[in-house]
């Protein structure tokens, strides 16, 4: 059952890839929207109804793949962020060509998120990063537009760094543990403790997931990528390729792959914590709406890496929720974004503030997401920030617990200064005409809609979905 | 020991080589050189599959995609690539020796703790290890594959005009 998650987008592929023209109009925009629907409801049905019991379909394709609730929320979230990407991708790209093409590149970039989340193999694992990747460098520079360009080539030269950190780490372990599968590895950890090479390995594998996560100081190439990306690419970038191939493989390996010691911990307490205060104040000196949001993105996931470094129960419950939320609060903000650059043209926040009011759905649902991402109840990201904080706090590091409290004063700063800049504002030239953007509008409503009803039903949510994490991560 | 030996030697000079030269010509070869090199000794090392694969690709198949598109760049004259051979030689003349000097610090001062090296079965055999063992790799080397066909259709490709 796992390897479906894999194999039916592959097979979805190969069909529209089929030699008929009628195959690639709307049916492939159809066909790939169902694909995302069907696979958050699922996995959101499996978490919901804790009966999960999946067995092989077809035995040729038993893939050593796991499936966990963690996994399942992961799975959920690509579906949905894909979904946006996907509507955004309708609205905004004309040529049909090029739709036909992003929407490949999507499937692509799906089976290579799914498999990560699903996979039980450390050289697998960098096997289907390497695919997402490949993806998102083609996804970015797909308008051929020479920023994007540079922005694929930044992302580019850091990735292959990244890439020959985690190859040599795989290099290692294949010495030391005799092995690549996550047991191996782990048992690596417990067997010989004080081999030098396990921790060599693990760092550097570690080092690699921080360039891919864009954590500071490895943020060269994130605010480029982001903001020179077309509008349904930096959606899926920010909201969930990025978040998938850095963060949440750091979470794994970091809780039950590899064993941290507490100057790991540390360090990535340290990074962390780095980079939610450098990015958010890089980002209040912003003038562009998508490059604001990049480095906002950057801060948000310091806030990941802090609970991971932490490491209680707690905190890493909290880390998967922040991950969630931050993911489809971002995600929205990119939707606004990528609506305010097709109608306007441009995503300089004082260009922006020259045409005067914006859409209602667009100006409502940016400042929901602006709210959640900053931290504001009663929505989402104010609860998993919350429970950063209180886990910081009660883990006795009251340091980090104050830099993480203190560090959403700044980001309100940037997102209200946004806020206003852009979307409270009066007319100062002719407005341009105004198409209505009615696939838009559906995404930025159900993202806002999550947004909110997450943070309303905030006790249900945690108990049922995040808090029980915390058995399953130790 | 010393075949070994005189393997690491020459990988490590033509690796220099190819790195140093200005001529990119001359640099795809030296790629290639190090890559039969490395299959060599990794073919001693006991890892035929791991050498099979050293040599297709990156011996085989990366050098051709480098010289079509070396073919398509314009060559420089003698006096200008004098001058940057030697302007390349002056910014980078430490990195070989700081190679050279890391690498013998390592073989003389550290004790290799104890690595299990997995013995080369009889059973691990091309088709286990493709088929059996790492299906899902295969799988994704398939849908790479498929990305960069998309990445070309991208890049190189003009819409029907």
């Amino acid at each position: 059952m796992p390897s479906l998650f894999i194999l039916v987008p592959l097979l979805l592929i190969v069909i529209l890839n089929l030699p008929m023209k009628r195959l690639r109009g709307n049916i492939a925009l159809f066909t790939a929207l169902v694909l995302c629907i069907v696979q958050s409801l699922l996995s959101l049905i499996y978490l919901l109804f804790k009966s999960v019991h999946f067995d092989p379909v077809v035995p040729f394709f038993t893939f050593a793949l796991s499936i966990d609730r963690l996994t399942l929320i992961l799975l959920c979230t690509i579906g949905i962020v894909s979904f946006a990407s996907l509507l955004v991708a309708h609205s905004t790209i004309v040529n049909p060509r090029q739709k036909f093409i992003f929407i490949n590149l999507l499937l692509i970039a799906l089976i290579g998120m799914n498999t990560i989340v699903l996979v039980t193999d450390l050289f697998s694992l960098y096997v289907f990063i390497e695919i997402t990747a490949v993806a998102s460098f083609v996804l970015i520079a797909i308008d051929k537009d020479l920023h994007a360009i540079e922005g694929t080539f930044k992302y580019l030269m850091l990735s292959s760094v990244a890439t020959v950190f985690m190859l040599s780490s795989i290099a290692f372990f294949i010495l030391v543990a005799g092995g690549t599968s996550f047991s191996d590895v782990h048992n690596s950890f417990s067997g010989t403790s004080d081999n030098p090479f396990t921790k060599i390995a693990a760092g550097l594998f570690l080092c690699g997931l921080l360039i891919k996560s864009g954590l500071v100081p490895f943020h060269g190439w994130l605010p480029d990528a982001y903001s020179a990306a077309p509008g349904p690419v930096s959606v899926l970038l920010a909201g969930i390729v990025t978040k998938i191939t850095g963060i949440y493989t750091l979470l794994r390996l970091s809780t039950s792959v590899f064993v941290l010691n507490e100057s790991m911990q540390n360090m990535l307490m340290f990074i962390g914590a780095l980079s939610i205060v450098l990015a958010a104040l890089a980002a209040v000196t912003q003038s562009d709406f998508k490059r604001m949001l990049a480095y906002s993105s950057i801060s948000q996931v310091g806030y990941i890496a802090l609970a991971l470094g932490c490491a209680t129960p707690l905190a890493l419950a909290g880390a998967v929720f922040h991950f969630f939320n931050h993911a489809i609060a971002k995600s929205l903000l990119f939707v606004n974004a990528a609506s305010l650059e097709k109608r306007f043209a441009t995503t300089d926040m004082n260009k922006l503030r020259s045409f005067g009011a914006k859409p209602l759905v667009t100006s409502v649902t940016s400042l929901i997401g602006f709210l959640s991402a900053a931290g504001m109840p009663p929505l989402a990201g104010f609860w998993s920030k919350l429970i950063i904080v209180i886990a910081l706090f009660s883990a006795g590091k009251t340091i980090y617990a104050s830099v993480a409290l203190l560090a959403t004063i700044l980001t309100l700063t940037y997102f209200l200064s946004l806020q206003t800049k852009v979307f409270f504002c009066k007319a100062q030239t002719v407005q341009p005409t105004v198409s209505s953007l009615p696939a838009i509008a559906v995404a930025e409503i159900i993202l806002a809609a999550i947004a909110v009803l997450i943070g309303v039903c905030f006790p249900f949510v945690a108990y049922i979905w995040f808090l029980p994490l915390k058995e399953i991560l130790h | 020991m010393i075949m070994n030996l005189t393997l690491l030697v020459c990988l490590l000079l033509v690796a220099i080589w190819t790195v140093m030269t200005t001529r990119l010509i001359h640099a795809v070869i030296g790629l290639a050189i190090t890559s039969v090199t490395l299959a060599i000794i990794m073919n001693h090392l006991n890892s035929p599959l791991a050498a099979v694969f050293e040599l297709s690709v990156c011996a085989g198949l990366i050098p051709v995609i480098f010289i079509t598109t070396v073919s398509f760049t314009q060559r420089i004259s003698k006096k200008q690539l004098r001058v940057r051979e030697k302007e390349r030689f002056i910014k980078f003349w430490y990195l070989p020796v700081i190679i050279v000097v890391a690498g013998l610090l390592l073989a003389l001062f550290t004790h290799a703790p104890q690595i299990t090296v997995p013995p080369a079965g009889a059973e691990e055999n091309v088709r286990n290890v493709l088929w059996n063992l790492r299906h899902i790799d295969l799988l994704g080397q398939v849908i790479v594959l498929l990305a960069g066909a998309f990445g070309v259709v991208v890049f190189f490709k003009e819409s029907g005009k």
